[in-house]
C-alpha cells in the first residue's frame, strides 16, 4: 500500500500533464503551469527543510573530526550567519548580507569555476594523445576547432575557417544528433516506465 | 447549419494545439510501442542487450572499493531535479549499485544539491539494502544535501573526493560546468570513474577524464541491464523499435528531398 498510493498519484498526474500539454485552452495552460511550477515549489519548500536538517545533523557529527572540522565549521557558519544577517539588517545593496554575498560567496564561486581552466588543460593533454586512428582524427579536429577561434587561422584565408565551420556543422553535429536521438528516446521510455509503474525503484521501501 | 465534421474541426482547433500535433503523434507512437513491448507476450520474449563496458565495470568498481577499504561516491550532478528522466535513470542505477555495496559492506556516499533528490535517494538506498538482506548496514548520513549553488556543490563534492579518496566514483545524471571539476578531481584521487549524462557537451569531458562513459541511451538502458527485469528490458526493445522508425522517416525524407525538392512534409 505504501508503494501503491504514490504510484497511482504519479500515474494520474503523468497522464493529466500529458493531456494538458497538448491542449490550447487557457484554463488547461494555467492548470499545467500550476502543477509543474506552483505544486513543485510547495514540495521543494518542505523537502528543503529536510535537506537543511540533514546538512546540520551530518555536519555537527563531523565537527570533532580533525580532517573535516574546519570545512564543516565554515559550512555551518555560513548556513546560520546568512539568514541571521538577512533578518537583522535586510538584503538591500548596502546590508552586511549583500557585503558577504558579494565579497565572500561570489569570489569563492568564481575561484571554483576558475579551476575549470586548469582541468580543461590537464584533461585535453590526456585526451588528445594520438594513440589510435580515431584519437588522431579527434586531435586534428580539436586543433582545427581551437585554431579557428584564434588569429592564426586568419593567415590561411577564409577556406580554413570554412573548413572548421564544416567540421562543426556536419561530422560533429551529426554525431551529436545521433546521441541526442538516443537520449530523447531513453527519456521517453524512462518517463513512460515511471508513469505506467514498470519502473518502481524511486518509490523506495514497501513498509 | 454546421455539419458534424465542421463542428469537430472547430472543436479540435479550439481545444488542441495544432502546432504540437507532430509531437503528439510521435508521443502516441512511443506510448503504443512501449505498451506493446511491455505487455504483449511476443514483445516480452527474452533478448540480449549488447555488452555495455561502463555497466559491466560496476561490479569491478564496487569490488575495488571493498578491497581497498575505501568508500564509493555516487552523485547525480547539479543540472537536474527529480522531474528529469536522467535523474530517475541515475537513481535506478543507484539502486543496483547500493544493493551491491550492501552485499560487499562498502560505504556508499551520495552528496546532492537537491533536497528532493536526497529524500528519494535515501529511500532508494534503504530499499536496496533491505533487498540485499542487510538493512542494518544502511547509514542515512551518507546520503547528504550539500548546497544548491552550482560551485558550492562542486566544491563540497570535490572536497569529499580529495579528503576521503573514494575507490570508485559514479558521476551519473545531469551535469553542467561542474562535470570536469569533479571528473578531474576523481582522476587525481586515483578513483575508478564511471560517468554518464544527457548533456552532449559534458560527455566530451567525461570521455577524456573518466574510465568508462555511458553515452546516449546507455544511461537509460542501465536499470534493465543491471536488474535484468523483463518488463524494463522490454521497454528497452521499444527504444530500438522507435529508433528504426526514426531512421525510416529520415531515409524517406532524404528520398523525398531528392525526388521532390519543394516538398516539406518532413519539416515538423
Amino acid at each position: 500500500m505504501a508503494r501503491l498510493f504514490p504510484q497511482i498519484i504519479c500515474g494520474f498526474f503523468g497522464i493529466v500533464l500529458f493531456v494538458l500539454y497538448f491542449l490550447k485552452a487557457p484554463s488547461a495552460k494555467t492548470l499545467y503551469l500550476t502543477i509543474t511550477s506552483d505544486y513543485w515549489q510547495i514540495i521543494f519548500a518542505f523537502a528543503l527543510l529536510v535537506g537543511v536538517a540533514s546538512f546540520i545533523r551530518v555536519n555537527i557529527k563531523k565537527v570533532a573530526k580533525l580532517s573535516e572540522g574546519p570545512y564543516v565549521i565554515t559550512g555551518l557558519l555560513g548556513l546560520f550567519a546568512m539568514p541571521v544577517m538577512a533578518l537583522l539588517w535586510g538584503i538591500k545593496g548596502d546590508s552586511p548580507f549583500m557585503w558577504v554575498f558579494e565579497n565572500v560567496q561570489v569570489p569563492l564561486q568564481a575561484t571554483v569555476f576558475a579551476l575549470l581552466a586548469f582541468f580543461v588543460a590537464s584533461a585535453s593533454l590526456r585526451g588528445f594523445k594520438a594513440r589510435s586512428v580515431p584519437a588522431t582524427i579527434l586531435l586534428v579536429s580539436a586543433l582545427i576547432a581551437l585554431l579557428s577561434r584564434s588569429d592564426i587561422f586568419g593567415w590561411f584565408g577564409n577556406s580554413a575557417l570554412e573548413f572548421s565551420e564544416w567540421v562543426r556543422s556536419y561530422p560533429s553535429m551529426s554525431a551529436r544528433r545521433g546521441i541526442l536521438i538516443g537520449i530523447g528516446l531513453g527519456s521517453v521510455t524512462t518517463s513512460l516506465r515511471v508513469i505506467l509503474g514498470i519502473e518502481r525503484t524511486w518509490l523506495g521501501k514497501d513498509r | 447549419m454546421l455539419d458534424h465534421p465542421a463542428l469537430l474541426t472547430i472543436a479540435i482547433n479550439e481545444w488542441l494545439d495544432i502546432a504540437q500535433l507532430p509531437t503528439f503523434l510521435a508521443a502516441v507512437v512511443a506510448i503504443l510501442t512501449v505498451l506493446y513491448t511491455t505487455y504483449h507476450k511476443k514483445g516480452r520474449e527474452s533478448f540480449k542487450i549488447r555488452e555495455i563496458a561502463g555497466l559491466k565495470a560496476v561490479e569491478e568498481a564496487i569490488g575495488r572499493a571493498t578491497e581497498m577499504a575505501r568508500p564509493i561516491l555516487f552523485t547525480p550532478g547539479w543540472g537536474g531535479d527529480i522531474q528529469r528522466p536522467t535523474t530517475i535513470a541515475s537513481l535506478n542505477i543507484l539502486s543496483s549499485v547500493a544493493e551491491k555495496t550492501a552485499e560487499y559492506n562498502s560505504q556508499l556516499l551520495f552528496p546532492t544539491h537537491d533536497p528532493v533528490i536526497m529524500s528519494v535517494a535515501q529511500e532508494v538506498i534503504a530499499e536496496s539494502y533491505s533487498r540485499a538482506g542487510y538493512p542494518e548496514r544502511f547509514n542515512i548520513d551518507d546520503t547528504t544535501y550539500v548546497s544548491p549553488s552550482q560551485f558550492g556543490y562542486a566544491a563540497a563534492v570535490e572536497g569529499m573526493i580529495t579528503r576521503l579518496k573514494p575507490a570508485s566514483v559514479f558521476l551519473l545524471g545531469t551535469f553542467e560546468a561542474e562535470s570536469l571539476i569533479l571528473a578531474e578531481t576523481g582522476n587525481i584521487a586515483g578513483s575508478i570513474q564511471i560517468a554518464g549524462t544527457d548533456s552532449t557537451i559534458q560527455l566530451a569531458f567525461f570521455i577524456v577524464a573518466c574510465d568508462y562513459t555511458l553515452i546516449g541511451e546507455e544511461l537509460f538502458a542501465a536499470s534493465g541491464y543491471l536488474s535484468k527485469d523483463k518488463s524494463i528490458m522490454a521497454s528497452i526493445r521499444a527504444q530500438d523499435i522507435m529508433k528504426v522508425i526514426i531512421a525510416a522517416v529520415i531515409i524517406l525524407a532524404i528520398i523525398s528531398a531528392f525526388v521532390a525538392p519543394l516538398s516539406d512534409w518532413w519539416k515538423f
